[in-house]
């Protein structure tokens, strides 16, 4: 009885926060309110068992990637007036678009629950006694190894990716060139000299 | 009252649906159709993860892992991009990339 009625509350939460994120105005509310429809996305997985992937959403998804869009949406001077032009004229097609994928899921739906297809057998069958962070860990530092490195090497080459893009440089800032430095000699850069008395030095 | 899978799947195909409108509706807000491709992965991570506990399987929760990853990695370049489009250009709506003619 508690399990479906967290489970309504946490979908129509979800529901409605996705529904306002792709239609409030402001883009700055769009970015809140998708920070509630991962909160309760990850309420819904609480429920199911995945306690690592909700743990995942919170810290991934509202911990980093709400923020990063966040700065975004501050750091972008948009105009809201001219954001919203379009809105009315795309809405059937849009709208179209949306009831024939809808439909499709709804047709998977009924196949599945009709009898579905007979699937292979579990690759990885969830131990009873065994908690889920530490399942999981069993699972991808063994048989998803290569997979989980892999999840890795596309993180790096996402930062990379993200800083080359970027990065600028400014005229009329000074950079310290490192080449430059590490070239410099001391035999170059020292003057050892013996001036006589009264005559000043040559700088 | 109980809740199974199916409940899982409406709720992820909803909410899939509503992230294809919200790239549909939000042509002149490039921000907002990242976020509308955030919520489709996210529906494809709850769908994951509904039919990893169904079928008791734990494969769908790595999986749903990787979704995850790469759908971080994905809005890192996204916005990295937009960013230096909105730079050059002063505007991030869709309907005017039109610089490489295409």
């Amino acid at each position: 009885m508690i399990q479906a009625i967290a489970f309504y509350i946490f979908a129509s939460v979800v529901i409605v926060s996705a529904a306002l994120t792709i239609s409030v105005r402001n883009p700055v509310h769009s970015v809140l309110w998708l920070i509630l429809a991962f909160f309760n996305a990850a309420g819904l997985m609480v429920l199911v068992g995945a306690e690592f992937i909700a743990m995942l959403l919170v810290i991934v998804y509202v911990g980093a990637v709400a923020v990063l869009f966040l700065f975004v949406v501050m750091m972008l001077d948009i105009e809201v007036a001219r954001v919203r032009e379009g809105f009315v004229r795309y809405l059937p097609l849009g709208l179209a678009l949306a009831a024939a994928l809808l439909a499709e899921i709804v047709i998977g739906l009924g196949a599945y629950t009709a009898g579905g297809i007979e699937l292979a057998r579990r690759a990885a069958p969830i131990a009873a006694e065994v908690p889920n962070i530490e399942a999981i860990g069993r699972v991808i530092y063994t048989r998803y190894l290569f997979v989980f490195e892999g999840a890795g090497l596309v993180l790096l080459v996402a930062m990379i990716g993200a800083i080359v893009l970027t990065q600028r440089e400014r005229k009329g800032t000074r950079y310290q060139s490192v080449a430059r430095q590490n070239a410099r000699r001391p035999q170059d850069a020292i003057r050892n000299v013996k001036p006589e008395i009264g005559q000043g030095v040559q700088l | 009252m109980t809740v199974g899978l199916i409940h899982y799947i409406v709720v992820a195909a909803v909410l899939f649906t509503l992230g294809v409108l919200g790239i549909f509706l939000n042509r002149k807000n490039l921000i907002v159709i990242l976020m509308a491709i955030e919520l489709i992965l996210l529906a494809v991570n709850i769908n994951l993860v509904a039919f990893a506990a169904s079928l008791q399987d734990l494969v769908g929760q790595v999986f749903a892992m990787f979704v995850l990853t790469v759908a971080a990695g994905e809005s890192a370049i996204g916005l990295a991009i937009m960013v230096i489009y909105f730079r050059g250009r002063g505007t991030i709506a869709v309907d005017d990339v039109n610089r490489m003619k295409g």
